[in-house]
């Protein structure tokens, strides 16, 4: 690593730092929130330096984007104060903390240099997916095709994963069509921000699709468009109103939009097994292997990328109707 | 030429830098929230002209140039919305600017 | 000596701020922020593993034959979406106990259920 990525790096952790103790020293929760918006943005900052490109993608969309969002809207619900409370010392939890971090910090001590080419993290199977992926799955992007094809079972444990907490939110909350509620009444108009939403949303969504198909060539793929997706519809939800959000995207069309993505996934698996592969085996999708990669990782990204927009849409729709409910 | 191009383009990156900056202590300094928010949106703007441009300036004309502008436009876009949201929300929510009091203080006092 | 080892300290810091916020705070609220902060420590630390001297993003270009580590970035990548949707079910989960209880305080909450178990014993 060259000097001045080093520079940045630090840099930039030591402001981390900083954000942390003030998140940790703070009591007012909506400080609260925005400083862990801030956190995510400098730690997708030091994603870039560390060269995890996707990662810094995916963590600015979640964690600066709908993490913060989802936040505001259960504070709006659970009320800004946080109530002084001396019951229990802090002295305990202060001791527990410092002695695990003294324990830890001691095991750093072993551990081999940050950036070393020969540590043991680089020599078992990471040479394996860098020399081979681009000749065997026959894309540049290697993060891509180690995502979507040599750990092709544990993306679909993921993407089940994330559907399944779809599926606790709802049976939580539910989403309410405000329809039905004769004390509902429009919000008033905000036109400036209305104008720039109505202007900048079709952007959005191009720049959804444009990661969702370029994934495999630069930087992107399913999760990221997804989130890039589902960004675009809060914005519209946030600047109009739910109804109109809802009418554009009906909640029933989402619902089962979310399971297409994941049977979109599990169903690649099962063709190429009737095809005489192994269960997400892409080589015999197509008469050539490097084909078949293709077809089958442009194929499951996509489903990803249904899944996960729909199911970040739904979640941010039963959020906010639970909130307008109980003002 | 190597040397003008480089010496504009530190100009411009120094320049965005001092505007940033300035922004950042006006947050801090400044007394109250709307004058906060006004130092942020008003410095916000041309500190990102110039760091751009002082990066365009480095870089050269290629793709890499394009997408620093579609940047600057989205920035040029978003970023006043954004201070207007802000100060609006807060307007609505009762929160008023200290000015307006002191003059209509003012004009009270050389009415009586 | 400290720079080689920087990024793993600074990743411990993030990891016991997020467990002293877990642990001391008594807000619900607050405890999930602690969470991610702790989760994001753990994303940070395995980025920090898989960053290579002079190595560029993975992405197979020409000319370029060090890349950093992508196995990292794929775990990475999933565990973020993965860890927002669990976010935001620990959410909802709060926002049901506020309609239940009324209150998001932890020491509120046990006491409450330590009043509603005497009326049951009574």
């Amino acid at each position: 690593m060259s000097a001045i990525n080093l520079l940045i790096d630090i840099v930039l952790l030591t402001m981390l730092v900083f954000t942390t103790i003030a998140i940790v020293r703070s009591r007012s929760l909506f400080a609260i929130v925005m400083l862990s918006g801030i956190y995510s943005l400098l730690s997708a900052n030091i994603f870039v330096v560390l060269d995890a490109v996707d990662v810094a993608f995916t963590e600015a969309a979640v964690g600066a984007g709908i993490s913060t969002v989802l936040m505001l809207a259960t504070i709006g619900i659970t009320g800004y104060e946080q109530k002084k409370r001396r019951s229990i010392s802090r002295i305990t939890p202060l001791i527990v903390v410092f002695i695990t971090g003294a324990v830890l910090v001691y095991g750093t001590l072993d551990m081999p240099a940050f950036t070393n080419p020969s540590n043991p993290v680089h020599e078992h199977v990471a040479p394996r997916f860098i020399e081979q992926s681009p000749t065997e799955v026959g894309i540049p992007n290697m993060v891509t095709s180690v995502l979507a094809s040599y750990r092709g079972y544990d993306t679909m444990g993921e993407v089940i994963v994330v559907f399944a907490a779809l599926i606790g939110v709802l049976s939580l909350l539910g989403i309410r069509e405000k329809k039905t509620d004769p004390v509902y009444t429009e919000p008033p108009p905000r036109p400036i921000l209305q104008v720039m939403a109505k202007f900048m949303i079709p952007f959005i969504i191009l720049f959804a699709l444009y990661v969702q198909f370029h994934g495999d060539f630069g930087p992107g793929g399913g999760f990221q468009a997804g989130v890039i997706f589902s960004v675009a519809i809060i914005l519209y939800t946030l600047t109009f109103s739910q109804q109109d959000a809802m009418d554009l995207v009906p909640p029933w069309v989402l619902k089962r939009l979310a399971a297409l993505g994941v049977l979109i996934y599990g169903g690649t698996g099962v063709v190429s097994l009737l095809k005489g592969g192994n269960f997400l085996d892409y080589n015999v999708l197509a008469h050539d292997p490097i084909h078949g990669q293709h077809y089958g990782i442009l194929i499951i990204e996509f489903g990803v990328g249904l899944t996960v927009a729909c199911v970040m849409i739904l979640i941010f729709f039963a959020f906010i109707s639970r909130g307008d409910k109980n003002p | 030429m190597n040397f003008i191009i480089d010496a504009l383009s530190w100009a411009c990156l120094m320049l965005g830098c001092f505007l940033g900056i300035s922004g950042a202590i006006g947050i801090f300094r400044f007394d109250e929230f709307y004058s906060r928010a006004h130092a942020a949106s008003v410095t916000d703007t041309l500190c990102v002209l110039f760091i751009i441009s002082g990066l365009v300036l480095q870089s050269g004309f290629n793709l890499v140039t394009v997408k620093m502008i579609f940047i600057v436009v989205l920035l040029w876009l978003t970023s006043p919305v954004a201070s207007h949201a802000l100060i609006r929300s807060a307007y609505q929510t009762g929160l008023k600017p200290k000015l307006a009091i002191t003059r209509k203080e003012s004009s009270k006092r050389t009415q009586s | 000596m400290i720079l080689d080892l920087y990024n793993y300290w600074v990743v411990i810091f993030l990891m016991m701020s997020g467990f002293y916020t877990l642990i001391a705070s008594n807000h619900l609220i607050k405890k999930i922020v602690g969470l991610n902060i702790f989760q994001s420590s753990v994303f940070m630390l395995y980025i920090s593993m898989g960053k290579v001297a002079g190595g560029t993003a993975p992405i197979a270009a020409e000319g370029i034959d060090t890349y950093s580590n992508p196995l990292p970035h794929v775990l990475i990548l999933t565990a973020i979406v993965v860890g927002i949707a669990t976010t935001s079910l620990a959410l909802a989960l709060v926002i049901r106990i506020k309609e239940s209880y009324d209150t998001v305080q932890e020491n509120e909450i046990l006491e409450l259920d330590r009043i509603s178990d005497e009326e049951t014993q009574a």
